[in-house]
């Protein structure tokens, strides 16, 4: 359990402002009007504790609202279901004062009572939700994993409108953990209902209601016209069409019978789309809390030493990869993201040098270099990249064999500790929520490290994991600042160690058809993919 | 005739047996752990634990097995692990579709591979036939992805006949059944061919030739019905490809089929969707064989079943 604790901790984080400047309505978005949206893949489940792809991530943000919220197109938070709320002195206790007159789409109101069994599902182990380890921090956790508690015992109900929240360490990151999907405010009674099937009869108090799931085919949400923040959302209707590929949804956008190709653009038809002024108008950019690492397994020869492992930092050219993406991403210099509170802007990162490479491989005892196994999954680009990055090792005598696999079998070879690189490609860290103590604990922290986990370097770094943990318990958000040279602190020392290669970070591209409104922010947003509450229909 | 179902049933469901035998233990062997799909990237291991004995996965492979089948032979295909509803309801709501798109396309396949086929054995060695063996063997070997493409830019988005793909109107099966039935007429038109040679050089058919019959009634009366026996147990074998899934077409076409389940359930190691797919298309494949057996003596009264 105290490892489940410290990972926890890890991931947790106050940043910026703790409220930012909130949404300033745009003057020339109206009600009304439907969209259609298109997906390949078929939506797993819309219930907030299970939901954890990019696909249905920004379906459920519709449909539900947590007690927390981030400022639209932005990753600031900005208070949600909850009004206000107060944080103890000690950081450790949390009071939030719920909206008063909030309703769920079955027309019953809202209070502290829900809050209460939401947070107890999710982390109730029948439930099996994906998310559960985001709310380590609250007090009672433990019990409710161990199985000797039905409920959270740090979270009250102070009244109708009001919940208190306790939590056994002081933790930064606890209001983004109440702004995650998993921490959305479902009604007991229609959980109970669903029997089982919440996921497919979801309800919500979210800006947008479910109309009609047709399995396999289309999925409907109409605007829910109770809906607490006056005035949103403004599409009158969302229709995802399932089942299309990504060539055939840009035929259809062009075609004008679809707004938003949900898979993006395809890749074989991006320098097309690109090339021509009139498709490339409807392509938005913008950036995604992701970057592409090659990571190195530090507990196993070759790759024990630091300098055979900076020795490939220096081997890749990042730039030649982000062509292979048609330059759908940036170089990366370290595990963060640019886009992510706490990057460090002036670290430039190991530069593209050859014989500089050449030259610590030879201190490291590889003159000649040395015979390995990349693994990268086995859909495109992957391949393509992983071909890139052995030709790369190849120029500094390390022969790199590619292990092409299914993704669920690289996952499996990095848990183990049999995978002595891997191109995280398809796999890679995208941040749960946009704190940069999401990118360190299960991926690059002591448990992670563990049989099993995500940290697929085995990298384990006591004292680094000893200054996360301190990090994290900067709760006062007067001491934000702080905070965040903390954790750029930590990032740099991992690149000292350099258990991983970061490749590059990558960049969104969307497009929408001329008819739709709405800055372009709300269509790359970083926190909700599409901000459907926000954007409207010219 | 009932004791030869009776028997053939039995032996189906043995067949059916081994199936979900040999699947579930790939399944069960494959290096990769769906409960770590399930429990995502930030469980600890007390939790991927949990969900691993809730779900019955700590258990060895026989005691695992053996309460599938025991769900199985009381109609549970159990719950999807990632979509946590149940599997028979799951690929229910894909059956229809898969259903029409499969009569549909078998009656394309027929229609363009029987004509080539009879066409060509009639012009046995002429230009005709050989363009059209040719023409077979392009659309046998032309790969699904670009022909399906190319249906759906020429008459979909350039002429403008037909939609853009997806599932509901008469309009909407067009084009992904005659992709279907012109990728598949090839393994038909080259059986009807070779069939219909056979039979144009017996006795019988020399027979009614001499007896003055017209052409088309040799062909139509006398040797089609005897050549087609191969081609309806060709039927029997593509019902169960086509209920197995025809994951590119579909995907092309946004056809919301039981192929794009099974795809992307083996994505993410859904296990019970695996398994309640591979059931159904081999139960599709014993019946379409057993039914093609069945109907085999009323088109060619000399086959009698034993």
């Amino acid at each position: 359990m105290k490892k489940l604790l410290a990972s926890t901790a890890l991931m947790l984080a106050l940043c910026g402002p703790t409220l930012a400047q909130d949404y300033v309505p745009d003057p020339a978005a109206k009600q009304g009007g439907s969209i259609v949206m298109t997906y390949k893949d078929d939506v797993a489940t819309l219930d907030p504790a299970i939901g954890y792809d990019w696909q249905n991530w920004s379906m459920i943000r519709s449909l539900f609202d947590g007690l927390m919220d981030y400022v639209p197109g932005t990753t600031d938070l900005r208070p949600g279901l909850a009004e206000k709320y107060e944080i103890s002195e000690d950081g450790l206790t949390y009071t939030f004062h719920l909206r008063v007159g909030v309703k769920f789409h079955n027309g019953r109101e809202m209070t502290a009572d829900d809050v209460k069994y939401s947070l107890d599902r999710v982390t109730l182990p029948a439930t099996q939700s994906p998310g559960s380890g985001f709310f380590g921090s609250i007090k009672g956790y433990d019990a409710m994993i161990g199985g000797t508690a039905t409920s959270l015992e740090g979270v009250t109900v102070v009244d109708p409108l009001t919940v208190k929240i306790e939590l056994s360490r002081p933790d930064a990151t606890f209001l983004h953990v109440m702004a995650i999907n998993f921490a959305s405010v479902v009604p007991k009674e229609a959980v109970e209902a669903a029997n089982g099937d919440f996921g497919k009869m979801p309800v919500g108090t979210g800006a947008f209601k479910m109309k009609e799931w047709t399995l396999g085919q289309s999925l409907v949400f109409e605007r829910n016209t109770d809906y607490w923040r006056a005035g949103e959302p403004y599409l009158d209707q969302i229709t995802y069409e399932f089942g299309q590929e990504p060539i055939v949804a840009l035929l259809r956008l062009q075609n004008g019978e679809i707004d938003i190709p949900g898979d993006g653009i395809a890749p074989a038809k991006f320098a097309e789309v690109m090339g021509d002024p009139a498709q490339k108008a409807r392509v938005v950019t913008g950036d995604v809390l992701h970057t592409g690492y090659i990571t190195m397994n530090v507990t196993a020869a070759p790759f024990d030493k630091v300098e055979v492992r900076r020795a490939v930092n220096m081997a890749i050219n990042k730039t030649r990869i982000v062509q292979v993406v048609n330059n759908r991403a940036v170089p990366a210099t370290q595990p963060l993201p640019p886009a992510m509170p706490g990057y460090t802007k002036d670290y430039a990162g190991y530069p593209f040098d050859v014989e500089g490479a050449k030259k610590l491989l030879a201190d490291a005892g590889f003159p000649d270099g040395f015979e390995t196994d990349l693994y990268a999954m086995n859909t495109d680009p992957n391949p393509r990249i992983a071909q890139a990055i052995q030709q790369d090792l190849a120029a500094i005598g390390i022969k790199a064999n590619i292990q092409s696999l299914a993704q669920a079998n690289v996952i499996e070879a990095g848990g183990a500790g049999t995978a002595p690189m891997i191109w995280s490609g398809g796999m890679a860290w995208v941040a749960d929520f946009p704190d940069p103590s999401n990118f360190y604990g299960p991926i690059l922290g002591c448990t992670g490290a563990e049989a099993g986990g995500w940290n697929w370097s085995k990298y384990c770094n006591p004292d680094l994991d000893k200054a996360a943990v301190a990090a994290d318990s900067m709760s006062d958000p007067a001491k934000t600042a702080d905070r965040l040279k903390a954790w750029s602190d930590i990032y740099m020392k991992v690149m000292e160690d350099a258990p991983w290669a970061p490749v590059y970070n990558d960049q969104r591209f969307t497009m929408k058809s001329d008819r739709m409104g709405g800055a372009d922010a709300l269509f790359v947003d970083p926190i909700a993919t599409v901000n459907f509450d926000y954007v409207y229909v010219k | 005739m009932p004791t030869y179902i009776l028997r053939r049933l039995l032996q189906s469901a043995l067949i059916l047996l081994g199936v979900s035998f040999i699947t579930f233990f790939l399944l069960f062997v494959l290096p990769a752990d769906p409960v770590r799909q399930i429990a995502g990237r930030s469980a600890s291991a007390a939790v991927v634990e949990s969900i691993r004995q809730q779900l019955g996965l700590d258990q060895p492979f026989l005691v695992q097995f053996g309460r599938y089948l025991s769900g199985l032979v009381q109609g549970d295909l159990g719950r999807s692990y990632l979509q946590k509803s149940e599997v028979s309801e799951l690929i229910a709501s894909r059956l229809p579709a898969t259903l029409l798109l499969m009569v549909a396309a078998i009656f394309c396949e027929l229609v363009i591979g029987l004509a080539m086929g009879i066409i060509a054995a009639l012009r046995r060695d002429s230009f005709t036939d050989q363009a059209l063996m040719m023409t077979s063997f392009v659309t046998v070997s032309a790969p699904q992805f670009v022909v399906s493409l190319l249906m759906l830019y020429v008459f979909a988005v350039k002429l403008g006949w037909f939609p853009i793909g997806g599932y509901g109107t008469f309009r909407h099966l067009v084009l992904p059944a005659v992709t279907l039935g012109i990728l598949g007429s090839g393994w038909y038109s080259r059986m009807m061919r070779s069939s219909m040679i056979d039979v144009m050089r017996t006795d019988y058919i020399r027979t009614a030739r001499s007896k003055g019959l017209t052409r088309a009634r040799v062909v139509l009366g006398h040797a089609l019905p005897n050549a087609i026996l191969p081609i309806i147990a060709m039927i029997g074998i593509d019902i169960g490809v086509f209920m197995g899934g025809i994951v590119v077409v579909e995907s092309v076409f946004g056809w919301p089929g039981i192929g794009q389940l099974a795809w992307q359930a083996i994505q993410r190691i859904d296990i019970p969707i695996i398994m309640g797919v591979t059931l159904v298309s081999a139960v599709a494949i014993v019946l379409g064989n057993l039914l093609a057996d069945l109907i085999a003596p009323f088109i060619d009264p000399r086959i009698k079943l034993k």
